[in-house]
């Protein structure tokens, strides 16, 4: 497997030199940003495979760099890593354009895992983004406008159901009894749905979450 | 315009709407709100028009003065049939008119349009909502509904002057107007500075007491946690475990603050749930990561869920020795379903002595008690799925 080129977006120098040391041979570390000034005009320069994406930093956040880097454009792919829970964070880098969403906590192999996931294409849904996708596409009682994008599939519910429960996308395929490119498959394709859907309870539901 | 049905309290406030509009939608606001067919309305002021062209005047008035109706669907445009059969009847009307000679109205009915168009500008104002909004809102918004009601009242002056003017009575009460509109414009010109640096201050002074609020709440809450764990890290500085622990919980006490509902821990199973976990992460050193969709309130049935959720807990932090425990809570309209999973050593469910209490009596034959159901996956090696599920009571 080819190495993957990734820069790291963080406005803290100590965990940006935390997860450079925590992540695998398999991955090479070619930059670090700590704002989004820096982030966009070090993306260009360098062209990296990934970029991991700190939600909050100063300068308007990881939103930012991301409706600049890919409004302008680019090919590259995002995975948003933050300490933050809340929802409107959540929905909204994966709104933006981030191909998925893990959190801090995430331990090294888990992340390596991750950043070679999104390298190659895929998404990839923290526990957490799970339960907050089944939660947005099941808060509504108003039919959806487009069938196709509004809604989620049986299969692609059990897989998110079971991402939140914790389970790998190995053990996923396992207990449905079909194959990690399946798996990869369906979670790609909720994805796409939530990125696209423009179904205003997402945002509304995202909102709804942030004011209470 | 002053029969008001009984049954609604507050009448709604006069909108646009933006579906079945043949112009702007004013006809339509406004028999929504008189509870007339709109096009009772329509044709009345397709006849205004023809008459002096007063219809077109009141509504475009109305038109500038009444919000659109506050709407997510898209805007269907209008019907340009029902504008060709209205513009059609004008035409007609108008014909008519000029052919008889009776569409002079007079100068007399101008005066009365005015007025009226002035009073429904006043009374579209007049209902509780907005008047709420206005004592508690942006000052943008103030500004747009005092500009709102100064153009009423405007409107209704003019038009009581014009129907005195026309009655050839403005001689008799010209002494008395002039009187009174020179003493109210003098106290306005001296008050209206103080006025106006009385109502700036006040609004300051209220963002800065809320801010002020704001800020002392922040500073008590960091103070009671954040600052009280740093201590206590501090001198627990040579047990790592301790310190994990300390900084573990102080992190999902400030998540809860910062992320979660205020909600009160007992009320919902989610918040239950949560409060659980948290003590059992706290007791057992391992972290317990929540994953909550949908919420519900708390009853019997759900509660003895919980007693069985927090046993699985408590097995898995306990004896499986698994770094971490994922928990996922679905809320759903006829059942609840919890899973507890840990990636631990796992274990041969036929193993278990029939005399340990944990996993059949706590789990098992709790929720069995209780009318739901509860199933364990495991294998030595494999980790420990248990999964509790409960009809929800209707």
């Amino acid at each position: 497997m080819k190495t993957v080129r990734v820069l790291i977006v963080d406005d803290h120098r100590l965990f940006r030199s935390g997860v450079r040391a925590e992540l695998g041979p398999s991955i090479q570390v070619v930059g670090e940003a700590e704002d989004v000034e820096t982030a966009v005009r070090t993306i260009a320069e360098l062209e990296p495979d990934v970029v991991l994406l700190d939600v909050h930093m100063p300068g308007g956040g990881g939103q930012e760099v991301l409706r600049r880097v890919l409004g302008a454009g680019s090919q590259v792919r995002f995975l948003a890593l933050s300490v933050s829970d809340a929802a409107e964070d959540v929905i909204g880098v994966i709104r933006g354009g981030a191909r998925g969403y893990v959190t801090k906590t995430i331990n090294g192999t888990e992340l390596t895992d991750a950043v070679n996931r999104v390298a190659e294409g895929d998404a990839v849904f923290s526990p957490r983004l799970a339960g907050f996708v089944l939660d947005a596409f099941a808060s509504t009682e108003a039919p959806p406008i487009d069938p196709e994008l509004d809604s989620l599939t049986t299969r692609e519910r059990e897989v998110l159901r079971l991402i939140a429960r914790g389970y790998a996308y190995k053990e996923i395929a396992k207990e449905l009894f079909i194959s990690v490119k399946t798996v990869e498959t369906h979670v790609s394709s909720v994805l796409r749905k939530l990125q696209l859907s423009n179904r205003h309870e997402l945002s509304r539901w995202a909102t709804a979450r942030r004011l209470v | 315009m002053s029969e008001i049905p009984d049954a609604t309290p507050a009448f709604p406030k006069l909108t646009r709407p933006m579906s079945g509009r043949v112009v702007a939608g004013v006809a339509q606001g406004a028999a929504d709100q008189l509870r007339l067919d709109p096009v009772v309305l329509r044709l009345a002021f397709v006849l205004l028009t023809v008459l002096d062209g007063l219809g077109i005047v009141a509504y475009a008035a109305l038109w500038m003065f009444t919000p659109r109706e506050p709407s997510e669907r898209v805007d269907r445009g209008r019907d340009w049939g029902q504008v060709a059969a209205y513009s059609l009847v004008a035409f007609v009307l108008a014909a008519i008119g000029l052919l008889s000679g009776a569409a002079a109205g007079g100068v007399a009915t101008w005066p009365i349009a005015i007025g009226g168009i002035g009073s429904l500008i006043l009374w579209q104002q007049a209902d509780p909502a907005s008047r709420q909004r206005w004592m508690n809102s942006t000052v943008g918004q103030v500004r747009q509904t005092w500009v709102r009601a100064g153009v009423g009242l405007l409107l209704v002056v003019v038009g009581a002057i014009g129907f005195l003017v026309a009655q050839d009575q403005l001689a008799q009460a010209s002494t008395g107007l002039m009187f009174t509109a020179v003493v109210v414009g003098g106290i306005g010109l001296i008050a209206a500075p103080w006025l106006a640096s009385l109502w700036k201050e006040l609004q300051r002074e209220r963002t800065e007491r809320i801010r002020q609020e704001e800020r002392a709440e922040v500073a008590a809450h960091v103070h009671d946690s954040v600052l009280h764990t740093l201590t206590l890290i501090q001198r627990n500085a040579n047990d790592p475990r301790e310190v994990t622990r300390l900084a573990r919980s102080q992190e999902r006490e400030l998540r809860n603050w910062l992320y979660q509902p205020k909600q009160d821990a007992d009320a919902t199973l989610a918040a239950a749930v949560r409060r659980v976990a948290a003590e059992e992460e706290d007791a057992h050193g391992v972290p317990i990561e929540i994953v909550c969709v949908g919420d519900c309130e708390l009853d019997e049935s759900l509660s003895a869920l919980l007693h069985a959720a927090r046993q699985a807990m408590v097995n898995a932090a306990k004896y499986s020795e698994s770094p971490v425990v994922s928990v996922y809570l679905e809320i759903e309209p006829d059942e609840v379903t919890l899973f507890v999973r840990d990636r631990g050593k796992g274990f041969t469910l036929d193993d278990v002595p029939e005399d340990r209490m944990g996993i059949r009596q706590s789990i098992i034959g709790r929720m069995e008690r209780n009318g739901g159901s509860a199933r364990v996956k495991t294998a030595p090696g494999e980790g420990t799925e248990i999964m509790l599920t409960m009809k929800r009571t209707p």
